[in-house]
Parts: C-alpha cells; sequence; structure tokens
C-alpha cells in the first residue's frame, strides 16, 4: 500500500509537470480570458499594508472615482509592509487578469520583475504613494512635491526648535521608495546654513508598524536624552510617536512633526505634543490615481510626458517628467485649521 | 493484526492527503475560474519553491526526532551573503557558493550544539533563529541589494523556454526525487528512522546517531541557502527580513504531510502532498481576495484536524470493537 | 545494632537527600545566576551612561516587560507540563483588538467589563487549546501551531482591516497601563502581583508538585494516580486566561490596536522562559525564573538603545542570550550529575 502511494505520489508530481508543459509556450492569455478590453474597469489597489487608516482613506477615495466611471474598486494586500507578500498578491491579480493594479511599494526594485510580467500579460500598472521602478509602471501618482514633502518637515520643525537641537528621524519601512525620497530633500535642507545648530543624530525605521514606532521612539528619548525634536514622515509612526513622548512626560519638550492624519494627531495639536503637521488629502490622492488608471485602460493616455487626463472633480491633469503626476501642494495642520478635516 | 492496522495507517494519511488534494482542486476550480489554469498553476509552484525545498531537510530532521526552526533566519542571512558579495563585485557563482556555504556553517553550528552539547534543537534552533536573523541585519542592515544580473533574476521567475514550468521548481523536483530515494530507499533513510524511532536502540545498532544528525543540520542550512538563492533571484532582492516568519509554515507542511513529530514515521510523498493542498487552498483563497491571514484559519485548522481526526477515528473504532468484544464475552458465558 | 545493608541504606538515604537538596540548591544557584548578569549588565551600562539608572528608566524596563511576563508566567506552567503553548501571540492580540474595540464601539464600557471580555476570549481560546491536547491526544506543539494561525486568522475575520487608535478609547482605558499606585504604573503591579501569586501557589500546592511530576515523568505520574488530563488542560486554560488579560491591557499600554497586535510575542515569551532556567522538556524550573529571565532580556534590550547600539544588533543577542542560558544549564547539569555520582560513589 505505502509503495501505492509513493507511486502515486511522484506519478502526481509528473502530472503537474505535465500539466504545466503541455498548455505551455508564451503567454496564456488565451486559456485565462481575454485581457481587459478597454471598457472593463476592474482595478485594484495594493497599498503598503492594509490596516493603515491612511490607504483606507485613499481607498475611500478609490471607491469614489469607481462609482463615477462605473468601474470597479478593490483593495488587497499584505498585512505588514512586505515587499515578497506584495509580490505574491501581485501574482494573483495577475492570474485574475484584473485590468489595472493601483500600487505603493515597500520596495521599488522587488515588485518590479511580477509587476513587468503583470504589464506583458496586458494589465496596466499604475503606482501611487510610494513609486516602483519606472520600468516597472507607466504612471506614477504622487502625493505632492518630493522635494516639497521633505523641506515643509525640516522647515516646520526648525521654526519650533528655532533652528537649535538634536533632532531624529522615525521612518517606515527602510527601503520605502517615498520615505527615502523625503529623507534626501531633508537632509538636503538641514545642510543649509541656517539649520547648522541642528543635528540629525539619529534615522530610526519603524517599519508602519505601530508597536516598533512606539519602542523605537521610546529607545530614542532615552538613548539622546538632548533629544529637541522627531520628524516622522509616515502617519503610523507619528501616532506612535506621538503617545510614547507623552508616555514618558515629555510633550511640550521633545517637538514633534511629520505626515499625519488629522484624526489621529487631533489630541496632541490640540494638548501641545504637536504643534504643526503636514499631509495632503489621501482620499483625493486614490481618486486620482484610480482616474489615472482608468484613462491608461481606455487608451486615453500613454503615460509620456506632455499627456492630460481628466480626473472628475479635481480638473485636468498633466503627465510630467518620468510619468509622474503629481497631486497638488502638501497641506500644513495646526490648532487652528484641525478641526476642518475629518479622516 | 498490528501489522495490518501500522499499514493502514500508513496508508490512511496520504490517502487523507490525496482526497484533500482533490477537494481543494475541486474547492479552487469553483472558486475562480482562474484556477485551473497553466498559468495559475505555474505562478502558483513558484511561490511554493523556497517552502518546498526547506521542507525536504526539515522532514529529514523531524523525522530523526529532532527540529530546526532557524530554517527562514538561515535563508535570511543566504540572502544577504548574495547581497553583499554581488555588491563587493564578486562574480555571481561563488557569490552562490559562499551563501550555500554560509548556510551549512549555521547548520553546522546548529548541529554541534545538539550533538556535542547535548542541547535541545528545539532551544538551539529557537535561540539561532534570533541569532542568525540578527547577523542578517546587522550585515546588510535595512537596505536592499537589488541590481542582480538578469540570467540570476530569470532563473527565479522564469520558465522552462516553451513550457510554463519554472525553472526554480524544476530544481526541486530534482532535489524531491533526490530526496525520496535517499530516504526511502538508501540505508542512509534507514538509519535516519531508526534513530527517530528509538535513539538508544540506534546507538546499540551500530548507527552513529550523533554523526547523522550532525550531517541532517548542515543539510538543512545548506538547502535553507539554496531556498535564499532561490527567493533572493525570484523578487530579485537581497534583504534581511526575506522570509521572515517562514519558519512555522515549513513545520505546518511537514506535520500535515504526516510526519510525527516525535520521529521516526512519515513519508516524504505526504509531505509533497500536503505541500501542494496547503499552497493549493491559499492560492484559491487569494485568488478570490482572501487576506493571507484569514487564509491561514484554514491551514491552522487542517493542521489540527491531520492529527485530532485520525485520533478520534482511532477512539470510535476502539470503542466499537471494546463493546463487540464485551458483547462476544458475554455471549461466551 | 545496624547491619551493613542498614548502614548502606542509611548512606543512600542520605545521599539522596543531599542529592535534592543540591538539586535545590542549583536551581537557585540559577537564578543567583541570572541576578549576578543582571547586574553586571546595569552596572556596566550605568557606568558609561548614568541616564541608564535613572528610576524613570528602570520603570520603563519594567514596563516594557510586563506584558511579556504575565504571558510568561502562563507559558512556564504549561511548559512545565512538558508541553508548550504557541498560540499566546494570537490570544493577546486577539483579546487586545476585542477589548480595545468593545471601547471604541461602545465608550460608556466600564473598565471591569472591557477586561472580563478580553478575559474571558482568552479563556474560551485557551479552553481549546487544552481539549485540543488532552482530550483530542494531540501533541501540544501541532495543536498550538494550528491555533495560532487559526486564532490570529479569526482575529483578522473579526477585525476586518479595521483598527482602533488611541484616540477612539477612553482615557480609563489607557489609564489601565499608566496610572501610578504608590508611584509605579499599575501595569507592573498587575505582573508583579500575578508572578507572587503564581509562583507561591507553584511552590506551595500539591497541584503545583504534581505539575512538576507530569513535567519530569508523566508515565509515573499518571501511575501515581495524578488527573495528569484534567491538569494539562487547567494549565492550557490559564495560559489562555492570562494571555487574554495580557492582551487588554497591551490595548491599553499601545492604544492602536489592530489584527497584527502581538505577532511573534510567542517566540519572545519563550525565550524568556528559557533564559529564565525552565526546563523545555518539563519537570523543573520557576515562575521566579521566568521572571528573570524576561527581565535580563528587558534589560538588554533597553540598555542597547542607551548604548546606541544599532537596533539591529537586539535579535542576535537575544538570540545569543538563548544559546548562553542553555548551553550554562546543559553544564551546569552534567556537572551536578557528576557530583552526585561521585558522592553516590563515596
Amino acid at each position: 500500500m505505502k509503495k501505492l502511494f509513493q507511486t502515486l505520489g511522484a506519478g502526481f508530481l509528473v502530472f503537474v509537470l505535465l500539466l504545466l508543459a503541455a498548455c505551455g509556450g508564451g503567454t496564456s492569455t488565451g486559456t485565462g480570458g481575454t485581457p481587459s478590453s478597454g471598457s472593463n474597469l476592474n482595478i485594484v489597489f495594493l497599498p503598503k499594508a492594509i490596516n493603515n487608516p491612511y490607504f483606507d482613506t485613499a481607498a475611500s477615495g478609490g471607491k469614489k472615482a469607481a462609482n463615477e466611471l462605473n468601474g470597479s474598486f478593490k483593495q488587497v494586500g499584505p498585512s505588514t509592509a512586505s515587499a515578497s507578500e506584495q509580490v505574491t498578491w501581485i501574482n494573483n491579480l495577475t492570474t485574475q487578469h484584473v485590468s489595472a493594479i493601483v500600487v505603493s511599494a515597500n520596495d521599488p526594485n522587488a515588485l518590479a520583475p511580477a509587476l513587468k510580467q503583470a504589464m506583458a500579460q496586458g494589465i496596466k500598472v499604475v503606482s501611487y504613494d510610494s513609486d516602483v521602478a519606472p520600468d516597472a509602471r507607466t504612471v506614477f501618482v504622487n502625493q505632492a512635491n518630493s522635494e516639497d514633502i521633505g523641506r515643509v518637515e525640516v522647515q516646520i520643525l526648525g521654526k519650533q526648535l528655532n533652528y537649535t537641537g538634536q533632532i531624529a528621524i522615525l521612518s517606515a519601512a527602510s527601503t520605502a521608495t517615498n520615505q527615502n525620497t523625503w529623507i534626501g530633500f531633508m537632509k538636503d535642507e538641514l545642510s543649509k546654513p541656517q539649520y547648522k545648530n541642528m543635528q540629525l543624530v539619529k534615522i530610526d525605521y519603524g517599519n508602519d508598524d505601530d508597536q516598533t514606532s512606539f519602542n523605537d521612539t521610546l529607545s530614542l528619548l532615552q538613548a539622546y536624552p538632548n533629544l529637541k525634536g522627531i520628524i516622522s514622515p509616515t502617519t503610523v509612526g507619528i501616532a506612535a510617536a506621538a503617545r510614547a513622548i507623552e508616555s514618558v512626560n515629555k510633550g511640550g519638550k521633545v517637538a514633534l512633526t511629520g505626515l499625519g492624519t488629522p484624526n489621529q494627531m487631533r489630541k496632541y495639536v490640540k494638548d501641545g505634543t504637536v504643534q504643526q503637521f503636514a499631509l495632503w488629502d489621501p482620499g483625493k490622492l486614490g481618486y486620482l490615481a484610480y482616474y489615472a488608471a482608468s484613462a491608461l485602460i481606455q487608451g486615453k493616455i500613454t503615460g509620456k510626458q506632455g499627456e492630460t487626463f481628466s480626473a472628475g472633480t479635481l480638473g485636468t491633469y498633466t503627465i510630467g517628467a518620468n510619468g509622474v503626476v503629481l497631486l497638488g501642494p502638501p497641506t500644513v495642520f495646526d490648532k487652528p485649521n484641525i478641526d476642518q478635516f475629518n479622516f | 493484526m498490528k501489522l495490518l492496522r501500522k499499514q493502514l495507517s500508513a496508508w490512511s494519511w496520504e490517502a487523507l492527503l490525496v482526497v484533500l488534494l482533490l477537494l481543494t482542486i475541486v474547492l479552487g476550480n469553483s472558486l475562480s475560474p482562474y484556477f485551473l489554469t497553466p498559468f495559475n498553476f505555474s505562478l502558483m509552484v513558484e511561490g511554493l519553491v523556497e517552502i518546498a525545498i526547506m521542507s525536504l531537510s526539515m522532514t529529514l530532521i523531524i523525522i530523526a526526532g529532532e527540529i530546526d526552526l532557524s530554517v527562514a533566519s538561515v535563508l535570511g542571512l543566504a540572502s544577504v551573503m548574495m547581497g553583499i558579495t554581488w555588491n563587493a563585485g564578486i562574480p555571481l557563482w561563488l557569490d552562490i557558493i559562499i551563501a550555500l556555504a554560509v548556510g551549512s556553517l549555521a547548520g553546522l553550528v546548529n548541529g554541534l550544539l545538539v550533538t556535542r552539547l547535548g542541547l535541545p534543537s528545539l532551544v538551539v534552533t529557537l535561540g539561532t533563529l534570533a541569532l542568525y536573523r540578527g547577523l542578517a541585519f546587522v550585515i546588510l542592515g535595512s537596505q536592499a541589494v537589488s541590481d542582480f544580473p538578469s540570467a540570476y533574476t530569470n532563473f527565479g521567475i522564469g520558465d522552462v523556454p516553451g513550457t510554463l514550468i519554472p525553472w526554480t521548481f524544476v530544481l526541486f523536483v530534482l532535489l524531491a526525487l533526490l530526496f525520496i530515494v535517499v530516504l526511502h530507499r538508501s540505508w542512509i533513510g534507514r538509519q535516519i528512522y531508526a534513530i527517530g524511532n528509538n535513539k538508544e536502540a540506534a546507538r546499540f545498532a551500530g548507527i552513529r546517531v550523533d554523526q547523522v544528525k550532525l550531517l541532517l543540520s548542515v543539510l538543512s542550512g545548506l538547502l535553507s541557502a539554496l531556498a535564499g538563492i532561490v527567493l533572493t533571484a525570484r523578487i530579485s532582492s537581497a534583504r534581511a527580513d526575506n522570509a521572515l516568519g517562514f519558519e512555522l509554515f515549513v513545520v505546518t507542511v511537514v506535520l500535515l504531510g504526516g510526519i510525527n513529530i516525535f520521529g521516526g514515521r512519515g513519508s516524504l510523498v505526504g509531505v509533497i502532498l500536503a505541500l501542494f493542498v496547503i499552497g493549493g487552498l491559499r492560492n484559491a483563497l487569494g485568488l478570490i481576495n482572501v487576506s493571507g491571514d484569514i487564509q491561514n484559519i484554514v491551514i491552522g485548522t487542517l493542521l489540527v484536524f491531520s492529527v485530532l481526526g485520525p485520533n478520534i477515528a482511532q477512539r470510535i473504532q476502539s470503542a466499537l470493537s471494546r463493546r463487540r468484544l464485551a458483547a462476544g464475552s458475554a455471549k461466551n458465558v | 545494632m545496624t547491619t551493613t545493608s542498614e548502614h548502606v541504606q542509611e548512606a543512600d538515604t542520605l545521599s539522596r537527600r543531599s542529592g535534592n537538596r543540591l538539586v535545590a540548591l542549583v536551581g537557585r544557584v540559577r537564578e543567583l545566576g541570572l541576578l549576578v548578569v543582571l547586574l553586571l549588565i546595569i552596572v556596566v551600562v550605568g557606568v558609561q551612561v548614568p541616564e541608564f539608572l535613572t528610576l524613570s528608566n528602570m520603570v520603563q524596563i519594567l514596563l516594557s516587560i510586563s506584558i511579556l511576563a504575565i504571558v510568561a508566567i502562563g507559558e512556564t506552567l504549561v511548559i512545565l507540563t512538558r508541553n508548550v503553548d504557541l498560540s499566546v501571540g494570537s490570544i493577546v492580540g486577539f483579546a487586545a483588538f476585542v477589548a480595545a474595540n468593545l471601547f471604541k464601539q461602545n465608550p460608556g464600557t466600564s473598565l471591569l467589563l472591557g477586561i472580563l471580555v478580553g478575559c474571558a476570549l482568552g479563556l474560551v481560546l485557551g479552553v481549546i487549546n487544552g481539549l485540543i491536547v488532552t482530550w483530542g491526544r494531540v501533541p501540544a506543539i501541532v495543536a498550538t501551531l494550528g491555533t495560532l494561525y487559526a486564532y490570529r486568522g479569526l482575529e483578522f475575520l473579526y477585525a476586518g482591516g479595521n483598527q482602533v487608535s488611541a484616540s477612539d478609547v477612553p482615557d480609563s482605558f489607557l489609564s489601565l497601563a499608566t496610572a501610578p499606585f504608590l508611584g509605579i504604573p499599575l501595569l507592573i503591579w498587575f505582573a508583579a502581583v500575578l508572578a507572587l501569586v503564581f509562583g507561591y501557589w507553584l511552590r506551595a500546592s500539591r497541584t503545583g508538585r504534581q505539575l512538576y511530576a507530569i513535567g519530569s515523568n508523566p508515565d509515573a505520574a499518571r501511575l501515581a494516580g495524578i488527573r495528569s488530563g484534567l491538569l494539562v488542560f487547567g494549565v492550557f486554560a490559564i495560559s489562555g486566561l492570562l494571555s487574554g488579560f495580557a492582551g487588554v491591557l497591551w490595548g491599553a499600554r499601545f492604544a492602536t490596536v489592530d489584527a497584527t497586535a502581538a505577532s511573534g510575542l510567542e517566540l519572545q515569551v519563550i525565550a524568556a522562559v528559557v533564559v529564565g532556567g525552565v526546563n523545555i522538556f518539563g519537570g523543573s524550573g520557576e515562575i521566579l525564573g521566568a521572571m528573570l529571565g524576561a527581565l535580563v532580556l528587558g534589560t538588554i534590550d533597553n540598555s542597547l538603545s542607551f548604548l546606541r547600539v544599532s537596533q539591529f544588533w537586539l535579535q542576535a543577542i537575544d538570540g545569543a542570550a538563548i544559546l548562553i542560558a542553555v548551553t550554562l544549564d546543559a553544564f551546569i547539569k552534567r556537572w551536578v550529575q557528576r557530583l552526585l555520582i561521585t558522592r553516590r560513589q563515596r
């Protein structure tokens, strides 16, 4: 009996191989269903991680656009910011022959092979929030000028600290494209003469995980007792850092700024732990990304510089160099205006 | 009678797995029209190869009565080695050899701690799980190395020309066939089973228990490093956090495959079947966009019931036979 | 007049008694050893970075390990009986989310109710574990590996991708972790009291001794009339209950909870227990040891940030600590055995 099953098992392996071999040969678009013909807007968002309020807000923007365009909207993704899990999802979506994948990358290069395979199957790829390697996508919807984002945060902190003191950066995943671009501009801004009395002592990576960011902030405060300010350009990081600072009663003594959502930050703005922080409307970002994806699907744009497309209530947008579309400038939130927003 | 029951139990586990596999295929097909397509199978097996490779060596280790929880960390370490050697300009073939050597060394350390110092492998590999992963992070930090040559990445993600069979799957099939022969048809395999069944008896029978266990540990490290080389090629990215958390998955595949956690029983065929059951279920659920963690409910429940089920069945069986015996003896009175 | 055989018997009993005393002494030595290591770290780091030695930092260290310590109490009980509970991380996470979400959806909920809900959930999940292991006769490592996945997945199903933020829950809930009682945060008190209660119970009660017996020699224990099945079921239930309670405290301390909370906690807990001298095969070890193990690991982690060692070294050092602890244990055991043999020969 055992031998029977051993042979069966070996036979099964062979069977799988034969199956793959027999129906193989180049693309398999024939067996999987025809790729999107242009009017079918089956667009799926693949954020860095799915239990993240920032991306949920972007998703609601995407949903709104889907309603306006009579398309379908879905969001899938890993529960932790993992690049290899995103690859698995990209493969799943490729097999399902969706019309377009709108992705925010945990790692610009790890996703490239899978995305290129998706594009080879006729699926449109748009990146948003955090870019992938440019040849693995057609359009990148950037929330705001990366340079603006980086510099504004340093400017906010500098003003608050009177341009003196030690500061640290609490980032997300170390390979996250957007984080590294912004940090690059932050460092450049810090090298300007007016910041000569400010020192960047550490860049910490909280991986967009609340517990890690919380504990890392506590470690930062311990390791650098003279730390005056923290920049956290990630909504998960800034929320965790605010709580950590408060938990050791340093609210007001250590300045905190970065990118946060008004709802998470409201409490800390009102009690003074955070004076100002920036963001843009993630809902608009998702909305714009959906419109860009649908314009690609319908052949209205091909990703070349100078092309324009309509984005519903946001107006018309033009594609810049390298297929980048810019949403607009970042918004600065503070005590006077924070109650006007709800996300 | 006992021999028959033993044969029956070996027969029934693989039978159960075949049934599960068929159920999985039926379920997958009903959930998504894309499931039973060669393209899907191709992507699915491609995503399974690393776990598959690691489960081959894990099977042997568990049969021998030990466990290795550090496999995913060795994978990460090997991936990192690929990254830094490539960055240092060392040619690719040498990078691969270095990575394999590092993995084997890691396995050797595990094996020495277990055999020479007599430490329990569960705890040793728990420690090296953390140590090796930590070393990976210390070496590469949080960067990623991605500028590997296309020949390497094509191996990871490409198929044999003219077919949809991933190159990496071919590698796995070759390894699997080798392992099946070694475990089930060679004297080494018999020794491994003997050690797992009764370590002392095996030693008295002249088997060099410590040497075999040491060899298996090195093998485990070697194969984990190989899996790391494959993963790095597949996602074209050497990262310290590659394969984070995979070890529990590998153990799950092996246990579902019928390998007794206490050693001495089980077959590789079962493990391969279990691999496809788990891979197929995850793939099918992924095609209807069920999140990975919810997929795990199915996997976890399957694991528990794979042992619970036969236990309950055996209970019922013995209760019934006891009743029969009692009725029979009552008749004789 | 005493015969030769009586002499031999007396000598044998004496040697066995001194052997037992020796083993007990070694146990103390183990814990003393941990204390020494702890003091060493404190002194070495404190000399280099004085800020490490402040009272507020000591409190921080205790805070950072309190939740882990509570879970470790339950895990110790399970491991003593020659089992293991890998699902504790999932139970903690599940309870954390359910409790935090309860407060988010129903802001008026009483604190006590929230705690009870979390504990009840933990208890139920622990009971399921216990049933699978005792009634189902599934090896603990297999059973709890499966429930690790199943419980985490159920939590995801329940959470639906949502998150509870600090701004969603009432301050009274958050204060559960931070409110000071006699200057020390409540969270630390919870851990300390539970450790003392369970530690004493384990050592002083008959049931506690029976747990050790089950772990040392399950067959002998059963033959001696100990109701192993019931007791093992009980420790899994307790482990679940404690994890549930720890989950509620997790929600209170970290406040931003989603379905991934406490992932990977189980390995940290087992590490603390092992470093604390609890034998992974059961039969020996103390709650105090586990607490010291957690403290040593927590102190190492904390000191690394003061020494400005890159955070990447953290895991490697934790792994090395486990290996060193286990190796030391093996050497000590071998030394004791050799000592006992030579003593008997005399």
